[in-house]
């Protein structure tokens, strides 16, 4: 029985303010790891201060981001100087929309999936709006009118453009397994096990390079270390966002850690099963137990990102661009071609 | 309520063509056209062609589009000054475009007595594309391959130092 418009635009608008007030409060738990995490590794505490181990501080840093001098340097292109960090914290928001967490829970008769819209072309939704996610970084860098600041836009637009060929190809073997674009149908592919204990996620399945390509492809498109030659702040100052202060660049900032979380979000339901694991146990907790998988998943896969960031130097730009272009493209053609060749065999 | 979003998104279109012209800096101009180009692909969206239109913002509004953007970026282009248009343009512009738009508009309309089609019953998912590319029109589409094959040559030649060139004749 379908829903009527009005039920369906309320449901929606719920589902979307409850899916955005959990992405912000996870983006500012995600500050909030990293730092704790990589101060551990460092030898140091990370925020103490505010709250139970330093629990409060992405509180502190909002409500000072808020407070703050909003700088707007002369020179500058206005109209665009205000609508990159727009642009960048809008699209970073939107590709969370087609994310499912779960199964459908039902309210009467009705399924209400756990996601704000099941969409066909779900996975393609995600590439167009992450490919548009690029503008607000390069266009943040050509109107600050800054030598620094454009060095890190040509930086952004020339990486990201260069890594999203890897990042599109390492998913198509997924799609060649599952014969869909909708998430919900690819997570759905990846249940049961193999001899009945290993699980029959894609990367046990024969996707173990395409989850390889997919990892460092989504590093260098989130600008992450060892792939953040667009604000590497040794060569360029803090890079695209030099000359923003205040709540701009807080959205900068927010808009790298919901790309985060949504490329984690996506390993999880491409790579590593989505919700799936283990259930057991009374009624509610066979409910609630694939979503905590499901958030489990995502979170070590964040922990990696943070671990990464603690670990490793960043690239030279001449090695990312070879990197990307010799070795990543070559590899994750290869992996869709042999994937290919599996599947039909 | 298709048709109240169809003629939204055309009207995006169209103010964001207009303006694609109106603006003298290349960087609006450039993001007008990215505007077009997303309302495009809304219109193909309601047309039931969903990969189409995934495409449309992913290669076009997503990669081609970033391009454009990087090369204003780095050239540093200008304030272009705007003129009042030549003669010619306005004497043989004006009336040829009117005459297209008149013969596009003629053409439409007696055909269209053909029979309409509702939305979404034309096939636009990813299959049906890929059994009409890789099948059906497989030797056009490999031939559209080797003539962007030819162009990244192309550009790779023109690209290269002038000196590096000059050693390859010579070898």
């Amino acid at each position: 029985m379908p829903l009527d418009t009005l039920t369906f635009v309320i449901v929606s608008v719920i589902k979307s303010a409850i899916t955005l007030l959990i992405l912000l409060t996870a983006v500012a738990y995600t500050v909030w790891l990293e730092r704790k995490v990589v101060g551990h590794m460092q030898n140091r505490w990370g925020p103490t201060r505010v709250g139970p181990f330093g629990l409060l501080q992405p509180a502190a840093d909002g409500i000072k981001f808020l407070l703050k001098e909003d700088l707007t340097p002369p020179h500058v292109y206005k109209p665009l100087f205000i609508a990159a960090p727009m642009m960048a914290v809008i699209f970073a928001l939107t590709s969370i929309s087609v994310i499912p967490i779960g199964n459908s829970f039902w309210i009467g008769n009705h399924p209400i999936p756990l996601q704000i819209t099941d969409v066909n072309i779900g996975l393609l939704l995600i590439l167009g709006v992450t490919s548009m996610g690029v503008y607000g970084v390069a266009l943040a860098g050509w109107s600050s009118n800054n030598k620094y600041s454009l060095l890190g836009g040509l930086r952004a637009s020339a990486q990201m453009v260069s890594y999203e060929i890897s990042l599109g190809l390492s998913l198509v073997g997924v799609l060649i397994m599952a014969g869909s674009f909708s998430l919900r149908e690819i997570v759905d592919s990846q249940a049961g096990h193999f001899w009945g204990f290993i699980p029959r996620w894609n990367i046990f399945h024969g996707q173990i390079i395409g989850f390889f390509c997919y990892l460092m492809a989504a590093y260098a498109e989130t600008n992450r270390i060892p792939f953040d030659l667009p604000e590497a702040e040794t060569e360029l100052v803090a890079g695209y966002h030099t000359e923003y202060s205040a709540m701009k660049f807080a959205m900068f900032f927010m808009a790298e850690y919901a790309n985060m979380i949504t490329v984690a979000c996506l390993a999880t339901l491409l790579f590593l099963g989505g919700w799936h694991g283990p259930i057991f146990g009374p009624r509610l907790m066979q409910v609630l137990l694939p979503i905590f998988w499901f958030v489990a998943k995502v979170f070590v896969f964040l922990f990696i990102y943070i671990w990464v960031r603690g670990t490793l130097p960043r690239f030279r730009y001449d090695q990312l661009m070879a990197f990307g272009w010799k070795f990543l493209l070559p590899l994750s053609l290869a992996n869709l071609i042999a994937t290919a060749i599996a599947v039909a065999w | 309520m298709h048709l109240t979003l169809f003629l939204a998104f055309g009207a995006v279109a169209v103010a964001g063509a207009i303006n694609l012209l109106a603006q003298t800096h290349p960087i609006n101009s450039a993001l007008s056209l990215i505007a077009v180009m997303a309302a495009l692909a809304g219109e193909y969206l309601l047309l039931g062609a969903e990969f189409v239109a995934a495409v449309q913002v992913i290669v076009y509004a997503g990669a081609i589009m970033v391009l454009f953007v990087f090369v204003i970026m780095l050239l540093n282009a200008g304030v272009e000054e705007h003129t009042k248009g030549s003669r010619v343009a306005i004497l043989l512009g004006v009336p040829g475009m009117l005459l297209g738009s008149i013969l596009v508009a003629w053409v439409v309309l007696r055909h269209s007595g053909t029979g309409s089609v509702a939305i979404g019953a034309l096939p636009g998912d990813p299959r049906t594309i890929g059994q009409l590319l890789f099948h059906d029109f497989l030797l056009p589409f490999e031939i559209t391959s080797v003539l962007i094959l030819i162009a990244i040559m192309g550009a790779v030649v023109l690209a290269s130092k002038p000196q590096a060139v000059q050693k390859g004749r010579d070898h």
